[in-house]
């Protein structure tokens, strides 16, 4: 799909989610829920003490909102490709990089995009595109940083993607 | 003035969780249709011979907030019942540094991790559990980040407010900048076309 398309139809769900709910769409919240209900599952006590995971505590998954709006996601993605018959079992990486370090490099990847998210207490390009959206400071800091950090590092693992 | 319509009472927390489900459908869809479930599409941004995601992102931003300043300006729509996260200087300045490594790094993040996923990608699904674990190792080895995180906070902060301009004038200027990066990256996609795999 065209890119100016698709963004165009991104905005168009983004701002559904702003009336209907007056709350943008993210991503974090969803996987924070799951992680403090398997933490519960072990160490109740620590999990309702936690500072990092009691909020996502009191939220289980089947009443997060994010949780339901991920879930929704996965069957939004899974249907887009099934029609456009894109979906493939596949391990995405460069030519000169193994199947292996691959997949270290992603679980890798997201524990420090996890922390990053945390720290920020906003979720990534979910909350880049509805922050970003609003206008608000903290955001735009939060996006820049993003692009900043990437574009950094992105000449020293460029044999990881090319 | 009617908007939200969760915020303004008009449905409850169980049709809101249905129309989460139908939203999330329409995300995960336009992220899947805009190309976002392969991790070298966007990880291509960073080496500029394919823009997509700064395309898609800033095209998106741009109609939400073209959409939210028209709503309000008519006054369907009451902002104060749209929730702005706190700005927290220091904190989202540190985070968005570690997010755009693990993005760079992994491949992803969160939301495209799971459309990735959602279409058989095996390293988006490692991704995907590597984010989960993070949320863990930040909960177990670091709650002094954490405190300082909310410490650090300093309210909810806007643009308009920081710039000491009008609501409809940023987001005028927001197009506007839109529009120049758009041009910028039509420019880019053609001048580092040559680093373009040529296997893609």
């Amino acid at each position: 799909m065209n890119p100016y398309l698709a963004g165009f139809g991104l905005g168009l769900v983004l701002l559904a989610a702003f009336l209907i709910m007056g709350r943008g769409l993210g991503a974090t919240a969803a996987f924070g829920s799951l992680v403090a209900w398997l933490s519960g599952l072990a160490a109740p006590a620590w999990t309702a003490a936690s500072p990092a995971l009691k909020g996502y505590y009191a939220e289980p998954p089947w009443i997060n909102w994010t949780f339901y709006l991920i879930v929704g996601a996965f069957a939004g993605s899974l249907v887009s490709a099934q029609l456009a018959h894109r979906i493939r079992w596949r391990i995405e990486r460069g030519p000169h990089l193994g199947v292996g370090a691959r997949l270290l490099l992603a679980f890798c990847g997201g524990a420090s995009a996890a922390v990053g998210a945390r720290l920020a207490r906003v979720c990534t390009s979910g909350q880049a595109l509805t922050g970003g959206s609003q206008l608000n400071a903290g955001s735009w800091i939060f996006m820049l940083s993003v692009f900043a950090g990437a574009y950094a590092l992105a000449w020293f693992v460029r044999r990881e993607w090319r | 003035m009617m908007l939200p319509l969760y915020g303004q009472e008009l449905i409850t927390d169980g049709q809101g969780l249905v129309a989460a489900l139908g939203l999330g459908f329409g995300f995960g869809w336009f992220l899947e249709r805009a190309g976002f479930g392969s991790a070298r599409r966007l990880a291509a941004q960073f080496y500029l011979y394919d823009m997509t995601v700064l395309k898609v992102m800033f095209t998106a931003i741009v109609t939400a907030a073209v959409g939210l300043w028209a709503l309000a300006a008519i006054g369907w729509l009451d902002l104060e019942l749209v929730y702005l996260t706190p700005t927290s200087i220091g904190a989202q300045l540190l985070g968005g540094l570690l997010l755009g490594a693990g993005f760079i790094i992994g491949g992803y993040c969160p939301g495209t991790s799971v459309t990735a996923a959602a279409t058989g990608s095996g390293d988006g699904a490692l991704f995907a559990a590597g984010f989960a674990a993070g949320i863990a190792l930040f909960a177990v080895g670091f709650p002094g980040l954490d405190r300082w995180a909310s410490e650090a906070s300093i309210g909810e902060l806007t643009l308009p407010q920081v710039f000491g301009v009008s609501h409809g004038a940023l987001v005028l200027a927001l197009v506007i900048m839109a529009a120049l990066m758009f041009l910028g990256a039509e420019w880019a996609e053609r001048r580092f076309a040559h680093l373009r795999p040529a296997r893609d």
